[in-house]
């Protein structure tokens, strides 16, 4: 389970300050899927980002089952993220690696002994479906083998919980749709609790169990996938364009 | 064309030992290049705004000694160093001698070089490496200084090619070398021979670094 409650980032550049997440409450059961759903500069990946401490939280509390992350640093800090898995837009493999070294590179910072990761590691880029292309780099792998590869990093360390930055969004409509079942599989047969960052509804619709619409900084509606019923202007916006854009499609901006 | 080849017989034990002084007074420049330049780039990296570990006074304090070193006109450092390179390896002059002052020009500068070439690694391989739980440590060598290798191995070629060339200077505390060879027969007493084999072996010598540079850089490079 995460918990955040009250939780906000304020940053501060050249005497401008910028609420990218206002205080915010979020519960997100163990086993769900759960979206983060807003236009870009809404704060979701920020949002998202303090979840793990990629961002230090300005205020507030975020738990993960139970244990308070803010406060926490050196080890204690890194063994919390790594019961936490991430994956990102662009990928972010390291290139001077294999595939299959690239998932190790978890497994070498969980601390899993050499003589055990290569077998773990070969074990996730079998989930993946990528047992073929262990040895390539990732310049000679597809976007959607690359994101895959990345998935088997952060599977290989057994998290509980995976963190999806805009996970899908460089990647054409097919691909994206098979790195999605790719989670769903990951959700159904691990029970692994999933929180994805996206601006695209159908990403929402396809995967997600509970959404929140954000604005701002703010959260605007919180909605329950099996039976959406969005409040705001925005979360109406996201829904309407679900079945496609038409001339009547009321930008919400327009309307603030 | 017989000039050339009566110089290269007349001169030619003063050219190998010239080529093996401006070997040594390279190699133990880029040692230090190596050894102290690339700690320290890493360090003006980390420190400053954005690294892993922002330390904004110490950043500042490392980068105006950087700076200071840099703005020296090398003849300077030279003669500002005679005392320090006499403790340090017993002797003012000669190729020892302008290894010292050469290391005090190259390490501000390849620091500098690598500084950048890690700046240039893309900030989500960081976000990786801090999301999977990695340490400071194991982000700098794992991560840092394994994706910039390809940058860093070309940065190094460019800095031993310049520093080959600069060495000649050294020549001005007696400090032999090919440079020296050049200016005290070619320059200062109209042996163009030796001038013309001085810069041939030099332009060997550049030609080499930039090819083992360039091969070992595109080896590394998986991108």
């Amino acid at each position: 389970m995460i918990e955040l409650s009250q939780v906000s980032k304020r940053f501060q550049a050249g005497g401008k300050v910028i609420d990218a997440v206002l205080p915010t409450d979020l519960t997100i059961r163990s086993g769900e899927v759960y979206g983060l759903l807003g236009f870009s500069g809404a704060g979701k990946s920020t949002l998202l980002r303090l979840i793990n401490r990629l961002e230090e939280p300005s205020g507030g509390s975020v738990r993960i089952d139970g244990q308070e992350m803010v406060g926490l640093t050196g080890d204690a800090l890194r063994q919390a993220r790594q019961r936490m898995g991430m994956i990102f837009q662009q990928f972010n493999l390291l290139s001077h690696r294999s595939a299959l070294r690239n998932v190790e590179f978890s497994l070498e910072v969980a601390g899993v002994p050499a003589s055990r990761r290569r077998a773990r590691a070969r074990e996730a880029m079998a989930a993946v479906g990528l047992s073929d292309r262990e040895q390539s780099y990732p310049a000679q792998l597809s976007g959607g083998q690359r994101q895959r590869v990345a998935i088997a990093r952060a599977l290989a360390t057994s998290p509980t919980i995976l963190l999806c930055d805009e996970a899908t969004s460089a990647l054409d409509p097919h691909t994206a749709l098979s790195i999605l079942r790719l989670l769903q599989q990951l959700n159904r047969e691990r029970g692994m609790t999933i929180v994805i960052v996206t601006h695209d509804i159908k990403v929402a619709n396809y995967l997600c169990q509970h959404c929140v619409v954000l604005e701002r900084g703010r959260v605007v509606d919180r909605i329950d996938m099996a039976a959406p019923q969005p409040q705001s202007l925005l979360g109406k916006f996201f829904f309407e364009t679900a079945k496609g854009w038409t001339d009547q499609t009321v930008l919400p901006q327009e309307e603030t | 064309m017989n000039n050339l080849f009566d110089a290269l017989v007349q001169f030619g034990p003063d050219l190998v030992k010239a080529t093996l002084d401006t070997l040594l007074m390279v190699s133990a420049t880029m040692v230090s290049a190596a050894l102290i330049g690339t700690p320290l780039g890493v360090l003006l990296f980390t420190s400053g705004s954005g690294g892993l570990y922002p330390r904004p006074l110490l950043n500042r304090v490392v980068g105006y000694i950087v700076n200071v070193l840099r703005s020296f006109p090398f003849i300077i450092l030279l003669v500002i160093l005679i005392p320090f390179s006499r403790l340090v390896v017993g002797t003012s002059i000669g190729p020892k001698a302008a290894a010292v002052a050469l290391s005090f020009a190259v390490i501000p500068f390849f620091a500098r070089l690598v500084e950048q070439n890690l700046r240039d690694v893309p900030r989500g391989i960081i976000d990786m490496a801090q999301a999977c739980g990695a340490s400071t440590r194991t982000t700098i060598v794992k991560v840092l200084l394994a994706e910039a290798m390809p940058a860093l191995v070309g940065s190094f070629t460019v800095t031993a090619t310049g520093f080959i060339a600069y060495s000649a200077v050294a020549g001005a505390v007696g400090a032999g070398g090919l440079g020296d060879l050049a200016i005290r027969y070619g320059y200062y007493r109209f042996e163009t021979s030796v001038m013309v084999w001085c810069v041939v072996i030099m332009f060997v010598l550049v030609q080499g670094t930039q090819i083992a540079g360039g091969w070992l850089a595109r080896k590394i490079d998986k991108r």
